[in-house]
């Protein structure tokens, strides 16, 4: 067992774990944020995409161990609160970018992040970019248009 | 995923030594390939020596001709290094076209060469460059570092520390990636070092990362896209599997060489 200890959506949060314990097994089960999915067992899917010290990563593919000390955040941690959405969750419902919405908890992660990554390397989110960057998340229902309009809407709106 | 006992290791020198001290131990670095690995159950590790929290390993630095990358470096972290972009662009351009973003946000250089997938990009990096890998014992010519199929020159418990990678004249990385997981069918770094014209491939052959001797000659006449082309490549020594023939894999070879010289 080890003793895991990290910010999770702003809150202090610790337990003791088995040493095997996947981030994301340590966030839907022993905190309850079942926001944060698993459709995969090969790491290619995305719908466990997290963030930790601000990176997105695959909550699947990371031992709860390693992100000791690390400020985490999951889809339960974007809006501000239920009823004020990121403007990123509000461009998805506005654009249509979801349909059974299994991904989508990964996909707003992984779009926030693109969007603060090329913000910050003075870099075009245009769609080809978004097309590009959604390499690692895998949508079973939109045909990924609307998705890919969603996130060109939502990084407007975060600007 | 079977049981396993995990420390974070704070320096070299305490990595190698708790792995010395265990049964059957791994080191851990961004856990992109040992992870899945093992929630497949196809690595069992009794102990995960977490190497990716070690400071001293996730340096780049340029020195004269010479980048050296540190074994803990992520892929984000190199296809985003101004220094590397400046010194050697093919690296960045393979390191931003490795997986998916969170993928690179994790994976590190020393990971994945130290675990030599035949169809991983950095052995063709390491190899097509002439590098030098870096361990916590000794220094080994990439030459000399890729013995096989996920088969390195590395000892047991010996750990990778850095790359050093000398400043090509003219460099340039193609790959054909596999649709589904983004590893390479066949992937080419071709470049002009001090030592001549050197062409390494990734993907395609039955034995992994190898050197191209004929098309190293060909380039070395004519650095042109039209010489690579008219290279060719013995299907008898490229692999086959659902993805694509080996009489496929040897045309592409010819197609990605050319298109590395294109993007040198
Ligand atoms: C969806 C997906 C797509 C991918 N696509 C690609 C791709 O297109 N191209 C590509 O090249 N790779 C790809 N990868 C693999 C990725 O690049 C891995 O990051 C890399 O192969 C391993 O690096 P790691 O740091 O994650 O190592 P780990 O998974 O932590 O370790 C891998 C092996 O190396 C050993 N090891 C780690 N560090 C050291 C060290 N310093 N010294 C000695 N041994 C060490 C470990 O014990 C283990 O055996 C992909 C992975 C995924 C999940
Ligand atoms: S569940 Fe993590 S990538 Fe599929
Ligand atoms: S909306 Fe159903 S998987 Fe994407």
């Amino acid at each position: 067992m080890t003793k895991v200890t990290m910010t999770v959506n702003g809150k202090a949060r610790s337990a003791e774990v088995p040493d095997n314990t996947l981030l994301v097994d340590y966030i839907r089960e022993n905190l309850r944020l079942t926001g944060t999915h698993v459709g995969c067992d090969t790491s290619q899917c995305g719908a466990c995409v997290v963030h930790v010290n601000g990176q997105a990563v695959k909550a699947c593919t990371m031992l709860a161990a390693s992100a000791e000390g690390a400020e985490v955040t999951t889809i339960e941690g974007v809006a501000a609160s239920k009823d004020d959405l990121h403007p990123m969750q509000v461009a998805f419902k506005e654009n249509h970018g979801l349909q059974c919405g299994f991904c989508t908890p990964g996909m707003i992660m992984t779009a926030t992040d693109m969007v603060s990554r090329y913000k910050e390397a003075g870099k075009t989110l245009d769609e080809h970019a978004i097309r590009e960057e959604l390499e690692g998340n895998i949508c079973r229902c939109t045909g990924y248009h609307n998705i890919v309009k969603a996130i060109a809407d939502g990084a407007s709106k975060m600007a | 995923m079977y049981d396993t006992t995990y420390y974070r290791a704070s320096s070299v020198s305490d990595a190698t030594s708790k792995l010395a001290g265990t049964e059957d131990g791994k080191f851990l670095a961004g856990g992109q390939t040992l992870i899945p690995t093992m929630k497949q159950r196809l690595a069992a590790p009794s102990d995960l020596v977490d190497v990716s929290g070690i400071d001293a390993l996730k340096n780049i630095s340029v020195d004269g001709d010479t980048v050296t990358i540190g074994a803990a470096c992520t892929h984000a972290q190199v296809a985003g290094s101004s220094e590397v972009a400046q010194a050697i662009p093919a690296l960045v351009s393979l390191a931003s076209g490795i997986g998916d973003p969170a993928v690179r946000a994790r994976g590190t250089i020393g990971g994945s060469i130290a675990n030599n997938d035949p169809a991983a990009d950095y052995p063709a990096a390491c190899l097509g460059l002439g590098a030098t890998i870096v361990t916590d014992s000794r220094e080994v010519p990439a030459d000399e570092f890729f013995v096989g199929m996920f088969e390195t020159a590395l000892e047991e418990g010996e750990m990778v520390t850095a790359v050093k990678f000398p400043k090509p004249a003219k460099a340039g990385y193609a790959k054909f990636p596999n649709p589904a997981s983004r590893y390479a069918m066949v992937g080419v770094m071709a470049a002009q070092t001090a030592n001549g014209v050197r062409v390494a491939v990734t993907g395609a052959g039955n034995d992994g990362v190898f050197r191209h001797s004929a098309l190293e000659e060909a380039l070395g006449a004519n650095w042109s896209a039209d010489a690579a082309q008219g290279v060719s490549t013995d299907a008898a020594d490229m692999m086959a599997d659902i993805h694509g023939s080996s009489e496929y894999r040897a045309h592409l070879v010819g197609v990605m060489a050319g298109r590395a010289v294109d993007n040198s």
